[in-house]
């Protein structure tokens, strides 16, 4: 009975020390990391920065500085003249950004015991001029030249069948209105209105001059249509397979997306133009999976962020010809989600 | 030849099997094993919860890698979780050692959270993720088995009760911590999975050191465990009276129970306060889930736990109805909240102690295991389905048409279990 009652205490002991232990442990890596944290947020940034100021006079790049220190997470701006110079880093701290010569649409995450998501139209001083609550992660965002419409898409959590499972949402806002969910819109794939469960929208892009018209992706029962929208009609038109997250060329005349060669699960994207007009695909050079709404430098050359694998959190935009032969080259470093404004 | 049946059953062994009895006088003792297993969720449960809250956010957000496959691989998870959970139930029945087999899963989840300090990518976070969702499917059965040889027979629903309230405590603590940290630290994931890793550590130590592999009385010896065959476990269950129809009942239930998801989504469609704080929703959920766990145990032990269990499904009607009325606002969403909290409080530990009390000892992790596989499998089939009804008819539709089929399936559910009692298990093995 002792000698139970010895193991016992044994036991008791060790289950303290560990607990003291892990506890302590845990304890002091975050209090390590909140000074990290402090450190990087007070430290200079490690790219030429200047304070905030209104947008540029055009031609200029938006984006989201991802450079450690002050004015990381930041919206920032740079002539498109020189791209890798001081770049004019906002307050406004954005997830995704994209905008016209008079305003910006930012997307953010309101951190907090409740994390919530929201959408915000910001005039030239970065001014908030509405704002609006989003239903999930932000994923893309696109403004109509104009500046009249707005895009926007999430990653929804517990939308699918599994609660962990995620699917997106995309609403088109117009100026001063409610957001409409493109999933109430009819879509429509070789004249059949399709009705099917799992339906998905995604990555709006708005054909420059019309006020009508945009080019989105829908996906549905492993299917993926690039499909053209109309907002008066409510209704999305299949018009081409396997089209994801389109971007329309400043002209007018090509779609950049992103193209899957590498199955539902294990996604490789490759970066691919459509040329609107003879159906014609050209699937370009650039050997790693981009991840990301493609944006046109000028209409010849494309613009897309890429994850930083060796620093967590950061990214790099990077710029890539549309002739095949075409290398990708370093656009910004320290950078994502970028517009160009001209 | 279950002759021990008696030491754990109680009144069971009674001839008139007193399920529905009026309280039977033993006063309530919680045994410190059950205290401690729930402490052992608990902290688990802190540990996982706080990682699944923010992992959606750091793989788009912060990793910016792509997510749509990660619902495709819940999926898998959830159906091999299903499946390991009958094989560690009939690991744990086998071995007599309940204790050990859930130390495996508990263990394999923590070894599972040491990846995330180190994870890289999609298929790193997948193959994590994969882990944890195996050891809670493992650790699940053998634990439930443990709580309900620890209980006295008297108060098992109320015991389950206690385990299910703190086990709660630590689901809703967990995105809490999480968020926390992520408000001092924005970019802070990492510390987030090492504070997770530290729980998990904590929970892992807790079993092994402190909870005592207690084995159900009556165990059948090694060499009949040895004669039994592999698969004999799930088809036998339904030979026995009283739990085949606990199982198909549940099967029945599980098949018109439509996942919280699509509640959460009807009423953010309708409230801007459920936008606004569609994360709450969870959290609510839960801790209506834990205030009402233990007066609900104690009142399946009072008024029996098929009425218990039966009367959770039509809270969870009246969620469906309440959610699909067209009156909106505040008052709807925190009705349905605490609808749906009381039906888990009424169904999830109720289950358990309905099936442990309706299996022989020498099968109960494989009794309660199939009970809570016979509900996953069913309720995943419920929510593809309800997917493609949502799209078809809209949701207030879809809502109403699942309320009227739960409703026609409580009524079918009431006649199955009519004169369902612990006494037909003695009868059957006596």
């Amino acid at each position: 009975m002792s000698e139970a009652l010895g193991l016992g205490k044994v036991r008791w002991g060790l289950l303290l020390a560990v607990t003291a232990l892990v506890l302590a442990g845990a304890g002091i890596y975050a209090v390590g990391a909140y000074q990290r944290f402090e450190e990087s947020r007070s430290a200079a940034s490690t790219v030429g920065v200047t304070a905030a100021q209104p947008l540029p006079s055009v031609p200029f790049v938006l984006f989201r500085n991802t450079a450690s220190g002050q004015g990381y997470g930041h919206a920032a701006t740079v002539p498109l003249s020189a791209p890798a110079g001081t770049r004019s880093v906002s307050e406004r701290e954005c997830d995704r950004v994209y905008g016209t010569k008079e305003s910006s649409v930012c997307l953010k995450t309101n951190r907090g015991l409740v994390t919530a998501f929201e959408a915000s139209l910001l005039n030239r001083d970065w001014e908030p001029q509405s704002s609006w609550p989003i239903k999930g992660i932000p994923s893309r965002t696109r403004i109509s030249p104009d500046g009249s419409l707005i895009a926007t898409t999430v990653f929804v959590t517990g939308h699918s069948y599994a609660t962990a499972g995620f699917s997106t949402a995309t609403e088109i806002t117009q100026s001063g209105g409610t957001p409409e969910n493109l999933e109430d819109y009819a879509l429509l794939v070789n004249g059949q209105r399709l009705v099917a469960t799992d339906r998905n929208i995604w990555g709006v892009t708005f054909v420059p001059g019309q006020k009508d018209a945009f080019y989105a992706t829908a996906a549905s029962s492993g299917r993926i249509w690039l499909v053209r929208g109309s907002i008066s009609a409510k209704t999305l038109t299949a018009v081409h397979d396997n089209v994801e997250c389109p971007s329309i060329s400043p002209d007018g005349t090509k779609i950049a997306f992103k193209k899957n060669d590498g199955g539902a699960l294990a996604a490789h994207w490759k970066v691919a133009v459509l040329d609107l007009a003879t159906g014609q695909e050209t699937v370009l050079s650039e050997k790693r999976s981009v991840d990301d709404q493609i944006e046109w430098l000028d209409n010849q050359n494309l613009l897309y962020g890429l994850a930083d694998e060796a620093v967590e959190g950061d990214s790099n935009i990077w710029q890539l010809g549309t002739n095949p032969g075409s290398q990708p080259a370093m656009f910004i470093a320290h950078a994502w989600s970028p517009s160009v404004i001209r | 030849m279950y002759i021990s049946l008696s030491d754990r059953g109680g009144k069971r062994a009674k001839p008139q099997g007193m399920e529905t009895a009026l309280p039977s006088g033993v006063s309530f003792r919680l045994s410190p094993v059950i205290i401690w297993l729930g402490i052992v969720s608990m902290v688990t449960d802190v540990s996982s919860e706080s990682v699944t809250a923010i992992l959606p956010l750091y793989v788009t957000g912060f990793l910016g890698l792509s997510t749509i496959a990660f619902g495709f691989i819940d999926g898998i998870n959830q159906g091999a979780s299903a499946i390991v959970r009958i094989a560690a139930g009939w690991a744990a029945d086998r071995s007599g050692h309940p204790k050990r087999i859930a130390l495996a899963g508990y263990g394999l989840s923590m070894v599972a959270r040491i990846g995330f300090l180190f994870a890289g990518g999609f298929w790193a976070i997948a193959a994590i993720v994969t882990g944890d969702r195996i050891g809670k499917g493992i650790r699940t059965a053998p634990r439930d088995a443990l709580i309900s040889v620890s209980a006295q027979p008297e108060h098992l629903a109320r015991s389950f009760g206690v385990h299910r309230m703190l086990d709660n405590i630590g689901a809703a603590a967990g995105p809490l911590i999480a968020f926390f940290v992520l408000l001092m630290i924005p970019n802070g994931f990492s510390t987030v999975f090492v504070v997770s890793l530290a729980f998990a550590v904590i929970g892992v130590a807790v079993l092994g050191l402190i909870v005592p592999d207690v084995r159900a009385d009556g165990l059948p010896d090694a060499a009949e465990r040895e004669g039994r065959r592999l698969f004999a476990f799930s088809w036998s269950h339904l030979k026995e009276p009283g739990l085949g129809k606990v199982l198909i009942a549940a099967g029945l239930l599980g098949l018109v129970t439509i996942g919280d998801g699509f509640i959460y989504l009807v009423l953010q469609a309708r409230d801007s306060f459920a936008v606004q704080w569609f994360p709450l929703l969870f959290v609510g959920t839960n801790v209506v889930f834990l205030a009402f766990a233990v007066p609900l145990g104690r009142l399946a032990d009072r008024l029996g736990k098929i009425p218990v269990f039966v009367g959770g499904h039509v809270a969870l009607l009246a969620t469906y109805l309440l959610a699909a009325s067209p009156i909106g606002g505040l008052g709807t969403t925190v009705g349905c909240l605490v609808l749906l909290g009381a039906f888990y409080a009424a169904t999830d530990g109720v289950l358990a102690a309905l099936a442990s009390q309706l299996t022989p000892p020498g099968k109960l992790a494989t009794g309660i295991a199939s009970a809570q596989t016979v509900v996953a499998l069913t309720r995943m089939i419920a929510s593809a389905g309800f997917g493609v009804l949502w799209y078809a008819v809209g949701a207030s539709a879809a809502m109403l048409i699942a309320g009227a089929l739960l409703g026609c399936v409580v009524v079918a559910v009431i006649f199955i279990l009519r004169g369902t009692s612990p006494a037909n298990v003695v009868d059957a093995d006596a």
